[in-house]
């Protein structure tokens, strides 16, 4: 092979290899506060990906409906569980965050919709929306099992992946979709073309990676998500609340899923069920890092986009194989080196 | 033991249902779907509800039993009966080799590790062009008997169905016998069950490969029934779809995994059928009550339905009293006047920088009582998970009858008849009494896993389950015999974990805070038991905080602070020892 060749393959393996880090880091960081495994994760994807397409393209995306609707739910739980001792100022901040807030936002979808809006209201909107379906979810469906075992979380989001992807299919149709690129332009250096789409995709990932570090290393949210996540209740007996932690760790998860999806729609053309296989690449690079280091994960992921971007190049008929065999020498290097002495833990 | 008169009245039912007149043909169709996923499910509820082994991967053993069977009678023209043997064993075979690799993963590695090879494998079968690619293989003969060949759904169901109750009947007796215990003490975590001999890894890998022989039987099955196969049902969402009944059905229950397959199967199908009548639209329509569905079952019964339903039959709490004539054979004692029995030198533990147990030198004689105390923190617990091979020392030696034994596994100790309770009980809480306690026994009764299905145990089970329950008269739980160990009070778990080391037959005893928990009179008995084991040839090394209790039973002291020995004698000298004192009370008195 030469030179060029090799390099154009790096370049493409690194690029997608960023989008499977942030996904991974959005996994562990999911995982490691509400000890669920958000197989959904891909479904944020293609709903950031999808939503931003359509609005580009003028039409209005079903999600801002089905966020007003979750929206609605999610009041209906908080009224449900606190039942017993309404106070007015918890039902109106739940009106606001749940129903007010999903509307104004399906408010100026329909608005914008109408009118081939600019990139930026586009990723802006595809973005709130994602945010609201993923904090809304964690309400509905994970924060009732919260106290259950690591199996039935697991199961639950099997069942929600399932659901989204349907609607999927319902709001986006069969077809695939692209978007407008969200920086136009390229520069040449070397053998090498460098868009503007792939410049992006790096900058947003670093940022993300720097920005996750400082925001558990030094902020008070980012300290209570970790101390959720080594000891749920210690962490509420030190007036943590719980239930916070995990809708923040919804929360930056959707929006990390529906960036990461914005930023490869104009790359690669994506189905309302492209979602799960981008996660799942995503999950192998989250397991390479164990599930808690950040940095690991990150440097995982890249290999594992450019062990993709390889073989598919060489053979291309066992991609699939090859990125999911990956992880077979790695889990082998993993027990041999920890034999976990592990306790009790249902 | 379970009564049998239910499995058979729901065999004679099954066999029944193709007789009765008008039968849908199609609903034939279903109760072999239903039953295929079920022996899927039986494997998912022994690995998963049971051992703790999460799998999405099971749907790939399924795929390889289909193609075995699938190559091997239409390239190479074999019997599809000639097939059955091998597509088990292809199945077998796989789980062993990726068993090896996964099994020690536990946690979420295991069930994210089954996902990706999962997946690997499902796009291998659609690959590989000596399996048909993504076409699969098509004109697979159907199974036969003479020249009855069974071509029709309502012909095989037989076969299937014969499977599904016969692999259940085999699971259920491996359940309940020695290595079924061991398999479901797995899930408590390794240190209790290792402590009596255990070995984890090849439980864990055990109850893999069975699961992959069922996955293996129902592809099989599946391959004749469909006479095609294609990569499609052997994806990721199948795989996530077994794991999913087994959760609906009731992950710990054999019948719960037959249960949730028929819910799963019949909810889809009507779904499918129905759900566009009253919605019309394009779109899974079906997929996404189907995911709805399952959140909510999950919130409203997390233990899945099957449990829920047993929750309204009569609790049956009887269970026949094992006939304690049967005796296992003895250890050999050591001789009255025999020295030492455990010797101690400069052990040492260090965690990082914290040093929990400091050069602590200290023996234990034949017949004899030695209590270690010590103020919280002082290394006490970690000296018993040193001597017991739990923790392995950084340097220090450990001998017991002058052998060394400092690298020793916890499997190898307790074969040296040295066996323990812990500080905090391990007991499995949803098995009775007589099995926790038998699980002590362990290494004294020989029947594997083979043996168990067949019921060819059942000499041995009687001997293990006689030595149990003699153990627990011992102790005085004799009425407790039959409930679940979860359900009783602490003191009287402490107790039990008493009793399964005596089951071991050993000849010392470690007990870490036995009187915890327990009330006067029932600290008085178990002082009164604990001398009588010294006076039958039994040494016992006890970590107490009751100072009443230790030193009127104790016949030696050894007081640990900070990891440091700082005292050692007989409870009078130990009384007015200033050190003691100012460890305990903070200044000399």
């Amino acid at each position: 092979m030469n030179t060029t060749i090799m390099l154009f393959l790096v370049q493409d393996g690194i690029t997608n290899g960023a989008i499977y880090a942030l996904l991974g880091l959005a996994l562990v960081l999911v995982f490691a506060v509400t000890r669920v495994i958000l197989i959904p994760q891909g479904e944020f994807v293609t709903y950031g990906a999808l939503t931003y397409a359509s609005l580009a393209a003028g039409q209005m995306p079903g999600t801002a409906k089905l966020a007003l609707a979750l929206g609605i739910g999610a009041f209906a739980f908080d009224l449900f569980v606190a039942r017993k001792a309404l106070h007015g100022r918890l039902v109106v901040r739940s009106f606001i965050t749940n129903i007010v807030l999903p509307a104004i936002v399906l408010a100026l979808t329909i608005y914008f919709a109408a009118q081939k809006p600019p990139v930026a209201v586009c990723i802006a909107l595809s973005l709130v929306i994602v945010a609201m379906i993923g904090l809304y979810l964690y309400r509905i469906a994970f924060q009732p099992l919260a106290h259950t075992s690591v199996l039935v979380l697991l199961i639950a989001s099997v069942g929600v992946h399932l659901a989204l992807q349907g609607l999927g299919l319902l709001f986006f149709g069969a077809e695939g979709q692209r978007g407008p690129a969200v920086l136009s332009g390229a520069f040449t250096a070397g053998a090498l073309r460098f868009t503007g789409q792939s410049i992006t995709v790096y900058a947003i990932t670093i940022a993300f990676i720097v920005g996750l570090w400082l925001f558990f290393g030094l902020t008070l949210y980012g300290k209570a998500l970790r101390a959720t996540a080594v000891n749920r209740l210690g962490a509420r007996l030190a007036g943590i609340r719980t239930t916070l932690s995990g809708q923040i760790a919804f929360l930056l998860a959707s929006v990390i899923g529906a960036l990461s999806g914005i930023m490869i729609v104009p790359i690669t053309t994506l189905y309302y069920d492209s979602g799960f296989l981008i996660g799942l690449k995503g999950f192998v690079a989250a397991i390479i890092g164990g599930l808690v280091s950040y940095p690991l994960t990150a440097v995982a992921a890249l290999v594992v986009g450019i062990v993709e971007a390889f073989s598919s190049f060489y053979a291309s008929n066992y991609k699939e194989v090859i990125v999911f065999m990956l992880l077979i020498p790695v889990l082998l290097l993993r027990s041999l080196a920890a034999p976990a002495v592990e306790e009790e833990k249902d | 033991m379970q009564s049998r008169l239910p499995i058979l009245v729901f065999a004679l039912v099954m066999a029944a249902i193709p007789f009765v007149p008008g039968m849908p043909p199609f609903w034939i169709v279903l109760l072999d779907n239903i039953g295929l996923a079920a022996l899927v499910a039986m494997g998912l509820v022994l690995l998963t509800g049971v051992g703790g082994l999460t799998s999405f991967g099971q749907a790939a053993f399924v795929g390889f039993g289909a193609y075995t069977t699938a190559v091997l009678s239409t390239a190479y023209g074999l019997s599809p009966w000639l097939t059955l043997p091998l597509s088990l064993l292809v199945s077998g075979s796989l789980a062993v080799l990726l068993g090896l690799i996964t099994v020690r993963l536990s946690g979420h590695y295991l069930p994210l590790g089954t996902l990706a090879w999962g997946l690997g494998l499902f796009y291998l079968f659609s690959k590989l062009e000596f399996l048909g690619r993504n076409d699969g293989i098509s004109a697979i003969p159907p199974l036969s008997i003479g020249a009855f060949k069974m071509l029709s759904p309502g012909s095989i169901y037989y076969a299937i169905w014969v499977a599904v109750i016969l692999s259940a009947l085999l699971t259920m007796n491996l359940l309940d016998s020695r290595t079924g215990r061991a398999i479901r003490a797995l899930r408590r975590g390794h240190v209790a069950a290792e402590a009596f001999g255990v070995h984890t890894p090849r439980a864990k890998l055990l109850v893999f490969i069975h699961a992959a022989v069922l996955a293996g039987l129902s592809g099989w099955l599946y391959a004749h029934l469909q006479r095609a196969v294609n990569p499609t049902p052997f994806g990721a969402q199948a795989g996530i779809e077994y794991l999913f009944i087994a959760v609906v059905g009731g992950a710990g229950y054999v019948w719960g995994g037959v249960l949730g397959a028929a819910i799963v199967v019949v909810l889809k199908e009507v779904l499918q059928s129905y759900l566009p009548l009253i919605l019309p639209g394009s779109g899974q329509v079906e997929t996404i009550v189907f995911g709805i569905m399952l959140v909510a079952l999950l919130q409203l019964a997390p233990g899945g339905l099957w449990p829920w339903l047993m929750s309204f039959l009569p609790e049956r709490t009887s269970g026949r009293k094992p006939d304690t004539s049967l005796k296992l054979e003895q250890r050999s004692r050591a001789p009255a006047e025999a020295g030492v029995l455990l010797q101690v030198e400069k052990a040492r533990k260090q965690f990082g920088g914290v040093v929990a147990v400091n050069n602590v030198s200290f023996d234990v004689q034949a017949r004899e009582i030695v209590a270690l105390i010590g103020p919280n923190g002082a290394g006490k617990s970690t000296t018993f998970n040193l001597i017991t091979g739990v923790l392995s020392a950084t340097s220090g030696s450990i001998s017991v009858l002058g052998k060394k034994v400092d690298k020793a596994p916890p499997q190898e100790i307790v074969k040296l008849g040295i066996s323990r309770t812990f500080q905090h009980v391990k007991l499995v809480p949803d098995m009775t009494v007589l099995e926790n306690v038998a699980i002590g026994a362990h290494l004294r009764g020989h029947s594997g896993p083979i043996a168990s299905m067949l019921r060819l145990d059942r000499a041995d089970e009687a001997k293990l389950l006689a030595e149990a329950a003699r153990q627990i008269e011992r102790v005085g739980l004799t009425e407790q015999m039959h409930q679940l160990a979860g359900s009783l009070s602490l003191g009287q778990q402490r107790i039990v974990e008493i009793a399964r080391a005596l089951c071991v037959d050993p000849m010392l005893l470690l007990l870490d805070e036995p009187a915890a928990g327990l009330r006067h009179m029932e600290k008085q008995r178990l002082a009164t038991l604990l001398r009588e084991l010294r006076d039958g040839g039994m040494s016992v090394l006890l970590v107490e905080h009751d100072m009443g209790f230790v030193m009127n039973l104790a016949d030696r002291i050894v007081v640990l602070d900070f990891g440091t020995k700082i005292a050692e004698g007989t409870p009078a000298t130990i009384k007015t020892n200033p050190e003691v004192i100012k460890a305990y009370l903070g200044v000399a008195a």
